[in-house]
């Protein structure tokens, strides 16, 4: 699971949780490939990212020194800046590990790189 | 159609490692679902320049997302077979998958994606399962969990398989209660194996509709805003006027069952 999905992933279907985000990382494996950068695209998603939650999740994982902990105002046209954010967002998978929820800790494992958000009936 | 899957059993069961691995494998099913991708991409219209954020419900080991990366799109997909899900890892797909009941909604914030695509899914949700599920509830959690994760003027293409015209209309109206705009579409409505209906509904009406450019296609539903009747103020005004029916016929002498607090109500359809 890459970090950006991370960013998008809530746990509202939960019964009684009301956000649901950020859901908090718990990791075993992580694994680091690299990805062709699409500025484009990246530009274009940096608006839907809440970029504090990426910043703690990179924290979460140790790689806090690969990211400003604030958002430059010129992210469109700092590369280096758009370099870091690639590399965190595409670039780093976690491959075991748990997300949990922020409201109930309820454990959505992740297994081989995908999580695991199916409910049980009584949670819906 | 003779033996449909869904009949056999929930999904999550059909599609286990056999059938995931030959599913996957049939050159056949492979054409068939690339060619339905394309097309619920093309009905997708999306900005030709801007690359897109996209979801595909049911993507399985990845067949429908591979069409989406090959236009250029970053997809995250979502599907309830585990199965399915392990093969299109090992099969190294660009996008995300995560393992997610339909059903059960969709696990993302709000304004996510600028689009949804899903191939071959929807009929598998209007099969119940299990006795706890009720259908209009799944769906109606469904649509309205999409509406919330699509981006404004997004639309969602879905092709799929319905049993009957009663599952067309049971979506068709789920989906207009989520608040969605837009219709049915049928390709080669001709043929019967050929035939394939297409979903395709939008957050916004503002949008263009789509250039039926095919000679195939036909529009034959569109969806209306319903007018919501207030299901409660009905019972009540029944209920007064047997009420009051009976307070006439007390009045006459006639013998009149005491009022209770069943009085009035709607008795269960009876088989």
């Amino acid at each position: 699971m890459k970090l950006l999905t991370h960013n998008m992933l809530t746990s509202k279907c939960l019964k009684g949780v009301l956000v649901g985000y950020p859901l908090k990382i718990e990791v075993q494996d992580l694994r680091i490939c690299e990805v062709n950068c699409n500025l484009d695209f990246l530009i274009r998603v940096i608006p839907r990212i809440d970029y504090p939650v990426l910043y703690t999740a990179m924290e979460t994982l140790g790689y806090a020194n690969d990211l400003p902990s604030e958002k430059p105002e010129d992210y469109q046209t700092n590369e280096e800046f758009l370099k870091k954010l690639h590399h965190a967002l595409f670039e780093i998978e976690i491959i075991n590990g748990n997300l949990l929820c922020p409201e109930t800790g309820r454990k959505f494992p992740i297994n081989d790189g995908i999580p695991n958000m199916l409910l049980n009936e009584d949670e819906t | 159609m003779p033996n449909r899957p869904e009949h056999l059993g929930p999904p999550e069961l059909f599609y286990n490692d056999v059938e995931a691995v030959k599913y996957t494998n049939n050159s056949r099913i492979i054409d068939i679902q690339m060619r339905m991708s394309e097309r619920a991409f093309e009905l997708l219209l999306l900005p030709k320049d801007k690359v897109c954020l996209l979801l595909d419900i049911g993507c399985g080991s990845g067949l429908s997302g591979s069409v989406l990366e090959n236009k250029g799109h970053y997809w995250l997909g979502i599907d309830i077979s585990s199965a399915m899900l392990n093969i299109g890892v090992h099969r190294k797909i660009i996008g995300d998958t995560m393992l997610v009941d339909m059903g059960q909604g969709m696990p993302f914030k709000t304004a996510s994606f600028d689009g949804a695509i899903s191939i071959s899914a929807l009929q598998w949700l209007c099969n119940i399962d299990n006795n706890k599920y009720v259908l209009r509830k799944r769906l109606d959690i469904f649509f309205s969990t999409l509406f919330a994760t699509l981006s404004r003027s997004a639309r969602a293409v879905f092709q799929f398989y319905p049993e009957n015209d009663d599952q067309i209309n049971i979506i068709t109206t789920a989906a207009t209660r989520a608040g969605f705009f837009g219709g049915i579409m049928i390709d080669f409505p001709n043929s019967k194996s050929a035939k394939k209906v297409f979903l395709v509904i939008m957050t916004s009406t503002s949008m263009i509709s789509p250039e039926y450019s095919r000679k195939d296609h036909v529009i034959t539903k569109t969806l209306t805003t319903r007018k919501r009747t207030n299901k409660t103020m009905i019972t009540k005004l029944r209920k007064n006027r047997i009420l009051e029916k009976k307070e006439r016929n007390r009045r006459k002498g006639k013998f009149v069952k005491t009022d209770s607090k069943y009085s009035g109500r709607k008795r269960k359809n009876q088989f």
